[in-house]
């Protein structure tokens, strides 16, 4: 690698020694010393051939004149196959449970050591390794896998079949998918402008950050000249907001509507209207009791979301290669109402199991704009505000649960975050971060982030 | 509120019966090679500019809208639009646009390609594993793409079938017209030696018997560092190019750079058609093209 170079060195020293006038006899060797490359190259070139050549004939003795190159026979069936790499190194405050202080946790009770799975890791992690493989089934059917490996276990995010065939504007999509409401909702961690999801995704869904359904999903395109699709999902609801409730027939419905266009060639914008209906049984929650023995809160009902989304993105003449702007907004407002339940198996507590009012509404927003000023230099800015609203929760159980429970304390968690990430190409990308966390009542934690994606192999295109 | 519903469902109830094809094109000159062919019988809407780099382009929403309206999609193909073009055709619901189905026409199918690799590593940049997808600056490879897609015309609308052999028989003497004017014109261009800014113009210089000598990307896809042209530029001394050529959607620094310290002129051409002024059509982006060649040479 450096040998060159010092070569280079060496040489350049030698000629100084001895003068400026062998400038014209060093010029003169390299031209022969190019000539000379030249004709052997033109040399093996010709030998790689004939070589050529006679493998091809003694493989296909009376075939035809190659046509077109085209992709080997046997690989052209192939699904593309996709891979990414990401990790990060995290700096911020310890804090055993992190959660948003005033919204019920996603992950519920299964919290490992040292705090919420994925949330509180500090140092240096892997991310999820996750695989993806797509392919045309047939001219009818497309279908896409994507397994997120991490140590010990490989789970399933999505895996679903895609119609092709239907016609009218009409897409059908089967299996498990990340549902089409929201804007963020359906995108992978690694399309992701920051290192992580706005706050109100993880409130909204959890540790993911995004709500995946077991189930179908019907969409409508319009035909008219601006894009105007309507979309119905209905799924198994297993995942929170909602919990598995053992039945037949939808356990969750959600339905979007999206509208889209370009304003001249500049700039293009979506902006879309979603809602997402679920219900919950049992679903747990870790607390305190009022005699301060530990117990779960137990919330059965139904869980109604709204999200509206927006998208701008603009670049000079609509050419993002060297400089592009993106700004992106969403709004939710989630409704729960049903009962309470406060249980716990040790002494002394004292939650009873008996059931009560439980009432929310609750909302929360956040605001980006990511500004690429090179071809490979990027840097953001993100601002996090969620309000928790007003929980109401009967007497009894109120009495039960006690006043201690961040997660029905009044809050209204925020974050600021900058980042700045480098790409070397679309397929490689590091990234740092800065973020002040108050998501936790009482708790100013500044995190440090720097985070790695690389992405192998068949990279598809990406939704807008 | 009442009247602007009956309005709409009017509208709706209009749209598929308007007698025009509804043509979504990739790229300005397979859109400009559409409207050649089959003038007032289609409707074209080209997703991208000449300002545009059809290598970046985004899914946008109005792309979704236009592949869901389009009765046939012509694309460039070899690989140029795979960051956009699947999930659009793939969430369009759209079943007669679908790749292998008549409503899909790939322009770089019927050409054979220049700068297939042996070896498809992503260590060589974004490199087209099949070969270099800018196939159009060849007049030769416009005609046998636009005997493909007179035909795939005819074949979607056979109703106007005779309208559009008589419109590809039409493009075909004037384009063969005016390829004899073009090669005597640019006669003088034979065995310039140029750099490129990215292997845009492969074609072009294969049909004008240019000699490339390089380009400014290290590799497809990734713009130069100043250190990489500064080698480039020692390069030059040993083998001067005689100009630096580049498309409208590339920035001009990196050439203007080099031509100002290799002493040679910089040559934006418009690549597409759009790409200047004189490009309006398939016959002006050669004209211009040429034109501009000729004018750096002199």
């Amino acid at each position: 690698m450096f040998r060159k170079p010092m070569a280079l060195a060496v040489l350049a020293a030698l000629s100084g020694a001895a003068g400026a006038a062998d400038d014209a006899e060093l010029a003169a060797i390299r031209s022969q010393i190019a000539e000379l490359k030249k004709s052997y190259e033109q040399r093996i070139a010709a030998l790689e051939d004939k070589l050529a050549q006679t493998r091809a004939a003694a493989a296909a003795p009376a075939g035809p004149a190659p046509a077109a190159p085209t992709v080997a026979a046997a690989s052209a069936f192939n699904p593309e196959v996709s891979l990414i790499l990401q990790g990060q190194y995290k700096s911020m405050k310890n804090i055993a449970e992190r959660g948003v202080t005033g919204f019920w946790p996603a992950a519920g009770h299964d919290h490992e050591e040292g705090g919420i799975k994925g949330i509180s890791r500090r140092g240096f992690s892997v991310e999820h390794t996750e695989l993806m493989l797509g392919a045309n089934i047939d001219p009818y059917w497309r279908g896409q896998a994507t397994l997120a490996v991490a140590d010990g276990e490989v789970e399933v995010e999505e895996a679903w079949f895609q119609s092709l065939g239907i016609g009218h504007g009409i897409g059908l999509k089967g299996g498990r998918f990340r549902s089409g409401i929201g804007y963020l909702n359906e995108q992978h961690a690694h399309a992701w402008d920051f290192a992580d999801a706005p706050l109100m995704y993880a409130a909204l869904f959890g540790e993911h950050a995004s709500y995946a359904q077991d189930g179908l999903q019907l969409k409508w395109l319009a035909p008219t000249p601006m894009l105007v699709e309507f979309g119905a999902e209905f799924g198994r609801g297993a995942n929170f907001p909602g919990t598995d409730r053992n039945k037949n027939g939808a356990g969750a419905a959600a339905f979007h509507v999206h509208l889209g266009d370009d304003v001249g060639t500049a700039s293009s914008w979506r902006a879309g209207l979603s809602y997402l209906r679920t219900r919950a049984r049992e679903r747990e929650a870790e607390v305190h009791d009022a005699n301060d023995v530990h117990g779960d809160a137990l919330f059965t009902g139904r869980s109604r979301t709204w999200i509206a989304d927006f998208v701008w993105k603009w670049s000079p003449d609509g050419n993002p290669k060297y400089r592009n702007l993106k700004l992106q907004g969403e709004y939710f407002d989630r409704r729960e109402n049903g009962d309470i339940a406060c249980t716990s198996a040790e002494a002394g507590a004292a939650c009873s199991g008996a059931l009560d009012r439980y009432r929310s509404s609750q909302s929360g927003w956040y605001a980006q704009a990511v500004y690429q000023f090179t071809p490979n230099w990027r840097a953001g800015v993100r601002y996090d505000r969620l309000n928790s609203g007003s929980t109401r929760i009967g007497a009894a159980a109120q009495a039960e649960i006690g006043d201690e429970n961040a997660i029905f304390h009044k809050y209204r968690p925020s974050r600021g975050t900058l980042m700045v990430d480098y790409s070397w190409s679309e397929f490689s990308r590091l990234r740092l971060q800065y973020a002040r966390d108050k998501s936790m009542a009482g708790i100013a934690d500044n995190q440090f982030t720097v985070q790695y994606i690389m992405s192998l192999g068949a990279h598809g295109a990406h939704k807008f | 509120m009442r009247r602007l519903l009956i309005l709409f469902w009017l509208g709706l109830a209009a749209l598929p019966a308007a007698a025009a094809v509804e043509v979504l094109a990739t790229v300005p000159e397979w859109g400009a090679l559409a409207r050649e062919l089959g003038g007032d019988r289609v409707r074209v809407f080209t997703a991208t500019t000449a300002l545009q780099d059809p290598h970046r382009i985004d899914a946008r929403p109005s792309l979704l809208a236009r592949a869901r309206l389009a009765r046939l999609v012509v694309a460039n193909g070899a690989e140029l639009e795979t960051g956009w073009l699947p999930v659009v055709l793939r969430e369009s619901g759209n079943a007669s646009i679908q790749p292998g189905r008549d409503g899909y026409f790939e322009a770089a199918a019927l050409v054979q390609r220049l700068d297939v690799p042996h070896r498809v590593d992503r260590a060589q940049g974004d490199v087209h594993a099949a070969g270099n997808p800018h196939v159009h600056l060849d007049p030769r490879n416009v005609l046998k793409v636009a005997g493909g897609l007179g035909e795939r015309l005819a074949r979607i609308d056979p109703d106007n079938a005779a309208f559009y052999q008589a419109r590809l028989a039409a493009f075909t003497s004037r384009w063969q017209a005016a390829m004899a004017r073009w090669e005597k014109a640019a006669a003088p261009l034979r065995g310039v030696p140029v750099v490129v800014h990215h292997q845009s113009f492969a074609y072009l210089s294969r049909w004008l018997g240019m000699e490339e000598l390089g380009a400014l990307e290290p590799k497809p896809g990734v713009e130069p560092s100043s250190g990489q042209l500064a080698a480039l530029l020692q390069r030059q001394r040993e083998r001067p190019a005689r100009m630096v050529l580049r498309t409208a959607y590339q920035q001009a620094a990196a050439s203007e750079w080099f031509a100002g310290r290799a002493g040679i002129p910089a040559v934006l051409l418009p690549f597409t058609v759009g790409g200047s002024s004189a490009a309006g059509d398939l016959f002006g982006l050669f004209d211009d093209s040429i034109e501009r060649l000729l004018q750096a040479l002199r």
